[in-house]
């Protein structure tokens, strides 16, 4: 018999890197925590990430003159100019403290070798000799869209050794994990989060957690597309989906979707972009090496959604190779030899041998780009404290913290888990310290109600309505092919509609299953709406974006307009209105001014108003959209200008 | 693949048992499927799911052979489903859920709970020789010993050495390949700090590297390839010098 109310200090919903770097935090502030998880924690999609961690030790040749500042230039431009600046100079400066954390943790990081060694790099094999006396540091391999060498990595395998490291900590402190638990709703009062209730994946049964501090930490929403993502089938944005029904806290630019560039075709699983930080190239169906034309600066290690969207064309030019399941293009690693494969692209040696049976250092490898990352997320100020509902926080890629902007950089995202785990944590950890558990019971018990009747509602419809599964497939192709990499108001409008007419179908969906238990097609079901509620704000989100920024490309919008939106998209929409509510807040102060990326286009709508007048401006501007108040004033961790010193 | 072989009608039989409904017997069902290219378990298990019974339970997360969730009994071996061809197996296909763990439903079983207690007992986490400084730049580590450690860090919690390991489906605490595999790797990491005779207390007993009967099935089944082997000869060459240090201490 499940437990109907259990409390705690600090909850955590998710297991992945960012929330149990949370979770420590709070344990390690004395709290009582507890970490809800669907998969065992070391099964979360962390584990997939697998080429790299920024952060700017600039420990090998290649990385001199690396800096948190040039670190912050690379997530700013990366951005697309859609990032919080204040969040990325926080992150970058963090980042160096969170890796070298990682190896007190017990992460096998591979090491500088002192001496001769030989890189590709452009496409040439060049020999680099590593200053003896950085003989062991953490070693940096190089990824799209950075000016220095800054990746740190365990082989291919980095994710898994972070979030191995980091959950050996959670047992060591001995963190309260439940997994197979999925929260399904928040319990609040409209001003303040006091828990979530949480159904069990293993009996069915729901129960309610009260806690003084909650933090969303359940990853990216890359399924509402459906099979064409490179995420694992848990990434369905339950805690993003949770947060928009309450109707007071907004999710931030959810248009802005990346399209990682080498994921496998057909089944879209992740080729890391290590291998062409290692020296990979990308060639089409002629075996034209088409990114050096294309970026001659920086050829194949432009930022992914430039190298997304030059692929994308090239396909539709014809130039891609035909198969059964549509065009794709070959990656070529073989001239990197079998030595470097097996063991610094290790994971990406056994995924070509296991599902596409090739050999890479003979074979060409197959890949498209896929649906990767949300940049989207719960709207969090730079505390991770959500807009309109104090003790709700959200860190990782289930946040919009907002470092991301527009397009994350690789190997940003692994970095962020655990610097906003770390950062956002202890501000939870202080909050759950300066405030008694709120609320009453009732609170709680009128939540599990609801969800309770959720469920027993989708058990008691009968007839012949639509399958579950076909409404995720249809939702799959209107966002792949009318959400995708290459946009129109068109497409756009027409798949408005069509989510439309699926979150009705969703209202008459029957289910097949009416077992006791778990009853996976419910547990399906309960997140359905959810989902499409999401793909919803994407595909309104972008229609209303008339501009091009980032991973959001509008065909009839080609340029990014820093006149008009030089801002971010916030949606709130409660759990029973009709409409999603739009509204846009200026994107955070601004230190590096909009300009030139220095990859992809280099046409642009200037910025006409003065940067002193955006910036003064932006505090009451966000504070109307619902920013709460930080610990430390706005623009506290921002060093002006330094970036000046640094700007190439 | 022929096209012969694209063109097969697969016979699945799949266990079932639900705990959760009263009226539930462990028994098998059987299912047919026509084989597609490049079929993997994970969608022929998903297609049987979507389009056949709803109810069937089973695991899968990452779909890559990465995150370790779908291990199961593949015609009676343990095996990762996502990465499991069918056009690498007969017509007919049986699929049970591992053995040695809790079972949560049909083909799903608890891993999770195993792990975690595993991870207790042996302490798997480094033992810190002092406390992280913030201010510091890390502790060098020479990249073939850091190799090394990945290598012993690969292990995927799977549980498929568990379950094809005569000892482990008798005794709940033998650590088995996973756990035994676990130890080395924090063992042979300078940046924990236990002692020799720290250590045999941890691998020397029947749970320990001692317990293992040496059938060696683990390192048959174990999808990331580890050296299972080797691993043991190290435990017990460790386990040997730090009962000399124990004796000479006691």
């Amino acid at each position: 018999m499940t437990q109907r109310l259990v409390t705690t200090d600090v909850l955590v919903i998710g297991g992945g890197l960012a929330g149990e770097r949370a979770a420590i935090e709070a344990a390690a502030a004395g709290h009582d925590a507890i970490i809800l998880s669907l998969v065992p924690p070391r099964r979360s999609h962390s584990c997939a990430a697998q080429g790299g961690m920024q952060a700017a030790l600039a420990n090998c040749v290649k990385a001199e003159g690396d800096s948190p500042t040039v670190h912050f230039l690379d997530t700013v431009r990366g951005s697309d100019w859609g990032a919080d600046q204040e969040v990325a100079n926080i992150f970058a400066d963090e980042a160096v403290v969170a890796v070298r954390e990682l190896a007190h943790y017990g992460v096998p990081w591979t090491r500088v070798r002192g001496g001769r060694n030989r890189y590709f790099i452009k496409g040439e094999d060049v020999e680099v000799d590593e200053a003896l006396e950085n003989d062991g540091l953490i070693m940096h391999r190089d990824f799209g869209g950075t000016a220095k060498w800054r990746a740190c990595y365990a082989a291919a395998g980095t994710g898994h050794a972070a979030l191995y490291a980091v959950d050996s900590e959670v047992v060591r402190l001995g963190v309260t994990v439940r997994d197979r638990a999925e929260a399904v709703a928040l319990i609040h009062d409209g001003v303040r989060c006091l828990g979530a209730v949480v159904r069990c994946l293993r009996s069915g049964s729901h129960y309610a957690v009260m806690a003084k501090a909650t933090v969303i930490a359940t990853g990216g929403y890359g399924r509402i597309y459906g099979q064409y993502t490179s995420n694992a089938t848990i990434n369905e944005g339950t805690g993003a989906a949770i947060a928009l029904d309450t109707g007071v806290v907004p999710l931030g630019n959810m248009e802005a979707v990346q399209f990682h560039p080498t994921t496998l075709s057909p089944s879209g699983i992740l080729v890391t972009e290590g291998c062409r930080g290692d020296g990979g190239y990308l060639l089409d169906g002629k075996g034209r090496r088409f990114m050096v034309e294309r970026e001659p600066g920086k050829q194949e290690l432009a930022s992914r959604d430039v190298v997304s969207r030059h692929m994308a064309q090239v396909m539709r030019d014809g130039d891609g190779v035909d198969s059964p399941y549509g065009p794709h293009l070959w990656l070529d690693i073989r001239h990197l030899g079998e030595e470097h494969l097996r063991t610094k692209l290790l994971e990406v040696w056994d995924i070509c041998r296991d599902f596409v049976g090739i050999n890479p250092a003979e074979e060409l490898i197959p890949v498209r780009p896929t649906q990767h990352y949300s940049m989207g997320g719960v709207r969090v100020n730079k505390d991770g404290q959500a807009y309109g509902l104090a003790g709700l926080f959200a860190v990782g890629e289930a946040a919009c913290w907002d470092m991301h902007g527009f397009n994350r950089l690789g190997g940003n995202s692994l970095s962020e888990t655990i610097v906003s785990g770390r950062v956002v944590g202890r501000r939870a950890a202080e909050y759950a310290s300066g405030t008694p558990l709120r609320g009453s019971t009732s609170d709680a018990f009128d939540a599990l109600a609801r969800s309770e009747k959720k469920a027993a509602d989708w058990l008691a419809r009968d007839g012949s309505g639509p399958n579950v599964y076909e409404i995720r497939d249809a939702m799959g192709e209107i966002m792949m092919h009318k959400v995708g990499i290459f946009r129109n108001g068109g497409e756009l409008a027409e798949a408005v509609a069509g989510l439309g007419r699926l979150l009705d179908d969703c209202d008459n969906a029957v289910l097949r299953c009416r077992e006791p238990g778990v009853n996976p097609e419910l547990a399906f079901a309960l997140r359905l709406k959810g989902m499409l509620r999401l793909a919803m704000t994407v595909a309104r989100g972008a229609l209303a974006r008339t501009e091009s920024r980032g991973a959001h490309f509008r065909s009839d919008y080609p340029l990014r307009n820093d006149r008009d939106w030089l801002n971010r998209t916030l949606v709130r929409w409660a759990e029973n209105d009709g409409e999603p509510a739009f509204s846009y807040e200026p994107v955070g102060l601004i230190d590096l001014p909009p300009g030139d990326r220095g990859y992809g286009a280099d046409e642009r709508i200037e910025m006409t108003e003065p940067v002193d007048s955006y910036n003064g401006g932006v505090a009451e501007n966000q504070a109307r959209h619902g920013r709460l108040p930080t610990a430390e004033a706005m623009g506290s961790r921002l060093r002006r200008g330094a970036w000046q010193e640094v700007a190439g | 693949m022929g096209d012969d072989r694209a063109r097969r009608r697969l016979t699945f039989e799949i266990f079932r048992f639900n705990p959760e409904d009263p009226e539930s017997v462990p028994h098998t069902d059987t299912f047919e499927l026509d084989e597609t290219e490049f079929m993997t378990l994970f969608i022929a298990l998903n297609r049987i799911r979507e389009t056949q019974d709803p109810g069937l339970q089973f695991d899968f997360a990452c779909r890559s052979a990465i995150c370790g969730s779908c291990g199961m009994m593949v015609n009676g071996r343990p095996a990762l489903a996502c990465r499991t061809l069918t056009s690498d197996l007969p017509g007919k296909i049986v699929l049970y859920p591992l053995p040695a763990f809790k079972l949560v439903g049909d083909l799903s079983v608890d891993t999770g709970t195993w792990f975690r207690a595993m991870s207790g007992r042996t302490e798997a986490w480094i033992h810190e020789h002092k406390p992280f400084d913030p201010d510091a730049v890390e502790d060098r580590m020479s990249d073939d010993l850091a190799a090394a450690i990945y290598e012993g860090d690969r292990c995927i919690e799977c549980g498929c050495c568990v379950a094809s390991c005569g000892v482990a489906n008798l005794d709940e605490t033998f650590l088995a390949g996973a756990g035994l595999n676990r130890v080395a790797r924090f063992m042979m990491d300078p940046r924990d700090s236990r002692s020799g005779a720290e250590w045999f207390d941890i691998v020397a007993g029947d749970e320990g590297v001692f317990g293992c009967l040496g059938m060696m099935a683990c390192a048959d089944v174990c999808p990331k390839e580890l050296p299972l082997l080797e691993v043991y000869a190290y435990l017990r060459r460790k386990a040997l010098g730090a009962r000399f240090v124990k004796a000479r201490e006691s």
